[in-house]
Order: C-alpha cells, then sequence, then structure tokens
C-alpha cells in the first residue's frame, strides 16, 4: 500500500462519484472518462500493462466517444425539467449502500485467509498472444462471432426505420 | 487495510457501488448505461487483483478474463447505445421513468 | 579503426551526453534523470520542429500556388513562427460567455499532453527511445485514441455550433481511419512478432546485397503502408481530409472559439499529431532509424529517423497544395468500402506470406491477389460512384 495507490483509487472513486451525480449528461460522461483512466492507471500498478492500455484504447478511444455521440444524438445536452434523480432514488441508494456493506465485509473477513503472492509475474505481450490462440482460442473465437454480431445489430437497431404510413 | 489485494478489492467494491447507485438512481438510461459500465469495470479491477496477488499467474486466467470482459463491453456499449437512441426515436424521449409502457 | 569508433561516437551522441550529465548525479537519481532528460529533450526538439516546419509549409504551399510565402521577418521569412508564436502569446485569451470554461480550458492542454505521450514509444534513432515499452504500439494508439475525446470536449465546450459540427466531423472522421490505422499496423506485427516499437525497426535492419528489408519494399507491406499513409492523413485531419476544419463551410471547426495561446495549443497539437504519426509509419514500414542501403550504414541513426518523418512531413504538404477536398459522404464511404475491406484482406494476404516461407512463390501471389483486389475494388466498384462535379439539389 502506497501513496500511488491511495492517489489513484481516490481518482478513480471521485470520477465515478462524479460521473453518477453530476447534472449534466456530458459532464457525466467526461467524469466516466476519469474514471476510465484513473482505472487503466490502476491496471499498470498492478504490472497488467496490456489490460492498461487495452483499457484506455476501448474505453476512452471508443465507448466515452460512443457514450458522448448518444449523448448528443438523443438531445441529452439540455436539463430535464423533472430533475436528474428517478422517483425511487433512495430504494436504490439504499440498495447500493447494502451491497457495499456486504462486499466490503466479505472481502474484510476473507482477504486474510487468502495467501498473498507478491512477486511480480513476468508476463509479456508474446506470452498474452500464445495464451490468446492456445489456451483461451475458444473464447477468443466466440469474441469475434459476438463482436460481429453486435457491430451488425448494433447498426440494423439504429438505422433508420423506412416510413410506413401511420395508422 | 492488511493487504494491498485488500485495497483494490475495496476499491473496486466501492466503486461498483457507485455503478449501482447510478444506475437505480438516475433517470436518463444514458446514465444507467454509465453506471452499468462502472460495475463492470469493477469486476475487471478485482480480475486483475486476483491475477497479480493470486498464486498462479503464469496462466493469465484473470488477465484474459479481463481482456475478454473489455472486448465485451465494448459490444455491449454499441448494442446499449444504439438501443437508446432507437427508443428515443419511438418515443422521443430517454427518461427511463415515462418509458412505462410495452408498446410503442 | 579510429573512423569507425568516430562514427558510432556520433551515433550514439546523445546517449553519451545524457550518460555523461547523468553521471554527475548520485547513482541512485540517475535513472529518473536519464529519464527526466529524454522527456526535455523531445518536449524541447519537436515544438522547434513544428515551428519550423510551418515555415516549409507556408513556403512551400507558397511555391505550389505560384506566389512567395512569408518573406519579410528574418532572412527568406524563417524567422515568421518567432512572430507567429509572440503573437499568440501576447494576444487576448477569449472564452466565450456562454461556454463551459473548465471544460473549455482542458480541452487544449489535454490533448497536446496526449500527443506528446506518443513519442515516449518512438525509437528515433539506435538504442534512443524513452521506455521500450512491451506493448509500444498499444500504448501508442491508445494515446492517439484520447486525442478524439479532447477534440469532441473543445467543440462542445465552445457553445457554438460550427465548433460542435467540426468535433462531431473530426470524431466520426478520426474513428473511422483508426480502425484502418490499426488493421495496418497489425499485419506489420504479424510479421515483426512483436508490439515493441524498437524491435520492429530491429527485424527490418539487415540487408540483401545493398538493399535493406523494409516492410514497404513487399506486396503486403506497400499495400499496408499506402492504406496507413491514407489513414494517417484522415486522422490528422491533413488536406484532403481536412473537412472538421473546412473554412468554407464551418469558419475553423471545432477551434472556432479558441484564441491566443489555447489555439496556439491546437495548432502545435495537430503538427505534434503529424510528427508522431509519421514517426510510426517510418517505423512500421520504411525501417525506423535504419539506412537505406547497407553502404550508408555510417551516418547516424538519427538522421536517418529525422529524414524520413520529415519527407512524409513534405509529402503531407505537397498532398495539401494538390489535392481537393472531399465530401464528408465521400470520405465516409471511402473509408468503410473501400479501405478498410482492402486492409482487411491485406491482413490475409499477410498470413500468406507469412506461412508460404521463402522463395519466389509468395512474391507472385500476393502481387496478384492484392493487385486484383485493387482493381476489382478500386476501380471497377468506383466506377458506379460519381465523383464528378457538385450538382446542387437546391440552390438552383
Amino acid at each position: 500500500m502506497n501513496a500511488l495507490f491511495y492517489l489513484l483509487a481516490a481518482i478513480t472513486i471521485c470520477g465515478g462519484l462524479a460521473a453518477v451525480m453530476l447534472k449534466h449528461l456530458v459532464h457525466c460522461a467526461l467524469a466516466t472518462t476519469v474514471a476510465f483512466a484513473g482505472l487503466a492507471l490502476l491496471y499498470l500498478q498492478l504490472d497488467a500493462q496490456f489490460a492498461g492500455f487495452a483499457q484506455i484504447l476501448v474505453y476512452i478511444g471508443a465507448v466515452a466517444i460512443l457514450i458522448v455521440f448518444a449523448i448528443l444524438l438523443t438531445r441529452g445536452a439540455d436539463l430535464p425539467k423533472e430533475g436528474v434523480f428517478s422517483s425511487t432514488w433512495f430504494v436504490g441508494l439504499v440498495i447500493a449502500a447494502g451491497v457495499f456493506a456486504v462486499l466490503a465485509w466479505a472481502v474484510l473477513e476473507s482477504v486474510r485467509a487468502l495467501p498473498q503472492h507478491n512477486a511480480v509475474p513476468a508476463v509479456t505481450v508474446h506470452d498474452i498472444g500464445n495464451a490468446l490462440v492456445g489456451r483461451y482460442v475458444l473464447p477468443l473465437e466466440i469474441v469475434a462471432l459476438l463482436l460481429t454480431a453486435a457491430t451488425i445489430g448494433a447498426v440494423i437497431v439504429a438505422m433508420h426505420e423506412k416510413e410506413r404510413p401511420k395508422p | 487495510m492488511t493487504t494491498p489485494l485488500a485495497g483494490y478489492l475495496l476499491v473496486a467494491a466501492l466503486l461498483f457501488a457507485i455503478g449501482l447507485a447510478g444506475a437505480l438512481v438516475r433517470r436518463n438510461a444514458i446514465l444507467v448505461l454509465i453506471g452499468i459500465e462502472l460495475m463492470l469495470n469493477a469486476a475487471n479491477l478485482n480480475l486483475i487483483a486476483f491475477w497479480r496477488y493470486g498464486p498462479h499467474p503464469e496462466f493469465l486466467t484473470g488477465m484474459m478474463f479481463a481482456i475478454f470482459s473489455i472486448a465485451v463491453a465494448a459490444a455491449e456499449a454499441a448494442v446499449g447505445l444504439g438501443l437508446v437512441i432507437s427508443i428515443h426515436r419511438h418515443t422521443n424521449t430517454t427518461d427511463l421513468d415515462k418509458m412505462n409502457r410495452m408498446k410503442g | 579503426m579510429a573512423t569507425s569508433r568516430l562514427f558510432t561516437n556520433l551515433d550514439q551522441i546523445f546517449i553519451l551526453l545524457r550518460n555523461w550529465l547523468v553521471d554527475f548525479l548520485p547513482a541512485a537519481l540517475r535513472p529518473a534523470a536519464g529519464i527526466v532528460l529524454g522527456v526535455i529533450t523531445i518536449v524541447c526538439l519537436f515544438p522547434g520542429l513544428f515551428a519550423l516546419t510551418t515555415v516549409f509549409e507556408r513556403k512551400g504551399l507558397g511555391r505550389i500556388q505560384n506566389r512567395l510565402g512569408p518573406n519579410r521577418v528574418g532572412p527568406f521569412g524563417f524567422f515568421q513562427p518567432v512572430a507567429d508564436g509572440i503573437k499568440s502569446l501576447t494576444k487576448e485569451d477569449i472564452v466565450p460567455f456562454s461556454a463551459n470554461a473548465v471544460v473549455h480550458f482542458l480541452a487544449p492542454l489535454s490533448l497536446v499532453v496526449a500527443v506528446f505521450m506518443e513519442f515516449a514509444v518512438l525509437p528515433m534513432g539506435r538504442n534512443m527511445v524513452l521506455v521500450d515499452l512491451n506493448a509500444g504500439l498499444l500504448f501508442f494508439f491508445s494515446m492517439s485514441a484520447s486525442t478524439e475525446l479532447s477534440v469532441f470536449m473543445a467543440g462542445w465546450s465552445s457553445r457554438n455550433k460550427y465548433s460542435l459540427l467540426g468535433a462531431m466531423r473530426a470524431v466520426a472522421q478520426m474513428i473511422s481511419y483508426e480502425v484502418v490505422l490499426l488493421l495496418s499496423s497489425v499485419s506489420v506485427v504479424m510479421i515483426a512478432g512483436s508490439l515493441s516499437l524498437p524491435k520492429i525497426v530491429d527485424a527490418q535492419n539487415s540487408y540483401t546485397g545493398i538493399f535493406p528489408h523494409w516492410y514497404i519494399f513487399t506486396p503486403w507491406g506497400l499495400a499496408g503502408f499506402v492504406m496507413y499513409a491514407i489513414a494517417a492523413t484522415a486522422e490528422t485531419n491533413r488536406s484532403p481530409f481536412d473537412l472538421p476544419e473546412g473554412e468554407s463551410e464551418l469558419v475553423a471547426g471545432y477551434h472556432t472559439e479558441y484564441s491566443g495561446f489555447k489555439f496556439a495549443l491546437f495548432f502545435l497539437g495537430e503538427y505534434l499529431a503529424m510528427f508522431a504519426i509519421s514517426g510510426l509509419g517510418t517505423t512500421l514500414f520504411l525501417g525506423g532509424w535504419s539506412a537505406p542501403f547497407s553502404f550508408l550504414t555510417f551516418i547516424p541513426s538519427w538522421i536517418w529517423f529525422f529524414s524520413k518523418v520529415m519527407l512524409s512531413i513534405f509529402v503531407f504538404i505537397w498532398m495539401r497544395g494538390t489535392l481537393p477536398r472531399l465530401r464528408q459522404d465521400q470520405l465516409m464511404n471511402f473509408a468503410w468500402k473501400f479501405v478498410l475491406p482492402f486492409t482487411l484482406l491485406n491482413l490475409f494476404v499477410t498470413a500468406l506470406w507469412r506461412f508460404m516461407g521463402d522463395g519466389w512463390m509468395r512474391w507472385v501471389v500476393c502481387t496478384v491477389i492484392l493487385a486484383a483486389a485493387y482493381v476489382l475494388m478500386g476501380r471497377l466498384s468506383m466506377r458506379n460512384e460519381h465523383f464528378g462535379p457538385r450538382r446542387y439539389r437546391y440552390a438552383e
């Protein structure tokens, strides 16, 4: 546990909190980006270089852009009159707090029982590539299929519908 | 906080709770998607922390799980936002409280 | 013997200089100080190069358009960037009243920081790389992908319809062409077997007779390089893909509402992105810092790297002075209907090349496949697209 970890954790958590609490939707999307970047740095801190860079590439480079595009396409940039929080917000908050309490209790209770291996794993991109086409080749193929299906699906869902006469 | 692993797990748990709160509390459908993304990310942090401090990092299990999860999350975001745009086109709103009818 | 020693020292002069400077410090601080020195060099060198390039660009464009270009400040106008710099520093920094001040401020800053990060993994000479990351190529692309968000931030926070339209165009264009950029680099990774950029250069740094083994001199490499160059032009928003800042329709695109130093930062970021993407193209396809002929290896490696980068910059300027701007639908159709399928095919051809073994067979097969695909996709299918003069539907 060092200062860097606390700093990165604070950035991530603040980004996440801002993302769900800010009023303006575009600000929320930008705050999410901060959380994503903090997580990528945490991955780097955990010696997972490949996953960290993939996180930046996919989340900041693609998902965040998708989100802001969706916000602009749905006119989400204007503030709604009824307020931004749902009518049952209190219940949601209680559920989230409960989930966090249970998770934190479980972590603190069980982590002592886990053996700790602090040795830095020497994993290169080469190993990851070999694992992807060796041990994990079936998941890789399935992900490829899923991504193709998702691309086609997203295009079809968001495509302009043909004008049909309204009844 | 006793060990590094516990620290990472607690951060992940907190982020998961924040994401869950966001998904439950906000009105806007896009914000709900953002909450879900945060929850997925928290799970990824867990996986990578377990990989780093687990007994067999050379098998790359946790890392691979996280990488696949990132790929799947990208697909999920694309489809989810496509759905939101399509719903917006139908009902002219992204407010989840108003989307309470099955018929468009 | 003495001359070869001299050339080796000249080749490594920056490394030797760094080591000499770092040796003044206590041993514990040396690695950190070495990295700090490298960062300072990059932060000073590339803006200097940027200043030089702006003069060359304006002079070159002037030459192409049959006029003189800047010629007032200093000999032949070479001190023009100094004047420009003083002007942009002393100009009033205007933030529009309804703009989102924090985002408006952060946008140029995050853009320039992300672009500077890209230089960290580029090998600019033998042993001259700031950090030799295992996943260097991925790092480069992740940094270049995160500039897109800054462009959006700039356009959205200005509260100006031209800014927003320019930003949306820029982001859509950058996302479409980034896919191509990544996929054309993947073919190099398939052959070199590494994501680390110094290793990719090492893989090309050998000679048959006097000719080098650069990847551009293979069928898949040539096709990949052409696709990479197209995508790089679009990614840096240069002409003929400079729709995001099309002056005739959008004032200046996403940086319409920026003035003074913030505008200068955008300008700097655009040129730095150009340098970075040319540097990556040089590293991937043009052999990085290796010499073009085996008898020229005595010339220091960093000279080769920077000459190749400046050569690509010259081509950028040449294209800007020659080609007219595309229309948005042409741009998107070109990306998704021609460039992307061709790049995907190129990946397949690269795999063929990899597994067909040595011999002349693979040259013939790969060339035939790529040429046939080019003729089929590029010539025949594009014949139906009407690239004639614009027809005005409403204005007539």
